[in-house]
């Protein structure tokens, strides 16, 4: 039995193992797919305090070094199910592990259209993050479907690579950073295409045309780009906990900024939680004041 | 064995009339990801002498790349008798990527 179990090896979940080593606990961080989470896709991280420029590679790197160095196990499996009771039972595809507290880290994924040859498509013309696959699109037209300040920053990267972007938002107006909006506007090659959502995608072994529905008139429009960059935010991981802890209407752990969730216990840190801004630094955050809490309750 | 750097010279020979599946690794320096899965692809490497894994780095080879249909890093493409059987898009833990190797 371990002291502390953290569901995740991201910037939260490393945190938290590092303040728990900290507090001579023992630490078992069981991971689904590589540590670092999220911010491994980002080549440049420029505010982080005290860090002006790093990439994601090398900030996963160090936290990785950092927290297995002060002697926190990391395994890789994706957990399925916390069982709670006295002590937590953690279930993963390959084994069972018990402790006496338990953190969740999950963070968040890229929300998906969710319509037809998304999935085969993707590496195949359809994209999640510009930063890391517009390179592909030099000279292209391609298309960013999204309202926020990230698919704005999305249309105004691709505009120095591609030929043409379109910028599809279901709305009549955009939810992002003025400054950002005005910039896109001074763009020739972005085309803005409004009240509008994908619904169709064409593809001969990659993505060659999509359909474009107009919310208002119901026409349908058909544009040929190479890329479809989707960026309509993130959905939160929590599905294989939401029969134990409380969640909120939009899916994140309903938990405050001390971590603690409805089941005593069992804590919540970083993108999965309640909570206005995710960052790293709020993520890393979290992640100590998890750990705290789980400390707290171990010894009352 | 080593992975071999593949380039669109030697592409044909060591991909395409390979006598083994191939598993091609499309990368590049740039890219988080694509170094986490490197040492993943090297271990494998070693382990698994019936597959000759290649790496293409799409900065150089954006020709390749484009060939291929690649729009995303990291990619790993499978190469049976000289045509593609499957694919992998992102980073996957090894578990996974010894499943889409397959036997
Ligand atoms: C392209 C990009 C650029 C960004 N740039 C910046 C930036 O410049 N500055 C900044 O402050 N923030 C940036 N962010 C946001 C930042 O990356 C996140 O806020 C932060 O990573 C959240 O950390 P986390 O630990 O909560 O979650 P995540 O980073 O999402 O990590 C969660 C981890 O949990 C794992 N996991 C999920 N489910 C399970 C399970 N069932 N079992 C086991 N493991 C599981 C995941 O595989 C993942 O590794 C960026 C994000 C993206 C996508």
């Amino acid at each position: 039995m371990y002291d502390i179990i953290v569901i995740g090896a991201g910037p939260a979940g490393l945190t938290a193992a590092i303040y728990a080593r900290r507090a001579s606990k023992t630490v078992l961080v069981l991971e689904a797919m590589t540590y670092g989470g999220q911010i491994i896709n980002t080549p440049d991280i420029e505010n982080y305090p005290a860090a002006p420029h790093i990439s994601g590679l090398d900030f996963a790197n160090r936290l990785y070094e950092q927290a297995t160095g002060l002697g926190a196990e990391v395994v890789f499996e994706r957990v399925t199910e916390i069982k709670d009771g006295t002590e937590k039972t953690v279930v993963t595809a390959e084994n069972t592990y018990t402790a006496k507290a338990v953190i969740i880290a999950t963070g968040s994924q890229n929300r998906k259209l969710g319509i037809e040859g998304e999935r085969e498509l993707v590496g195949r013309g359809v994209s999640y993050c510009a930063t890391c696959d517009g390179a592909f699109f030099r000279n292209k037209k391609v298309a960013v479907m999204g309202g926020g300040n990230t698919a704005l920053e999305d249309a105004l990267y691709l505009a120095d690579l591609a030929e043409t972007v379109y910028l599809i938002h279901r709305r009549g107006e955009f939810r992002g950073d003025e400054a950002t909006v005005n910039a896109l506007k001074e763009r020739q090659n972005i085309k803005f295409v409004l009240n509008s959502t994908v619904t169709k995608l064409i593809a001969d072994k990659r993505l060659t045309a999509i359909e474009v529905t107009d919310k208002n008139t119901g026409a349908v429009t058909k544009l040929d780009v190479n890329g479809l960059f989707v960026a309509i935010g993130r959905t939160p991981e929590n599905q294989p906990f939401e029969d134990l802890i409380k969640l909120d209407e939009a899916g994140y752990i309903a938990a405050g900024e001390d971590c603690i969730t409805n089941v005593p216990g069992i804590f919540a840190a970083g993108d999965n939680r309640t909570k206005s801004l995710r960052q790293l630094v709020t993520a890393a955050a979290d992640g100590a004041a998890a750990a705290t809490a789980a400390v707290q309750y171990i010894s009352r | 064995m080593n992975v071999i750097k593949v380039t669109a010279e030697n592409f044909e020979t060591e991909v395409l009339k390979s006598d083994k599946p191939v598993v091609a690794d499309f990368n590049a320096d740039w890219c988080g990801p694509c170094q986490m899965l490197k040492p993943v692809i090297d271990e494998l490497a070693e382990e698994r002498p019936d597959v000759k894994f290649v790496s293409i780095n799409i900065d150089d080879q954006d020709d390749l790349a484009y060939e291929h249909n690649v729009s995303s890093i990291p990619c790993l493409v499978k190469f049976v008798g000289g045509s593609e059987a499957s694919r992998s898009v992102g980073f996957k833990p090894k578990s996974e990527i010894i499943k889409f190797i397959g036997g």
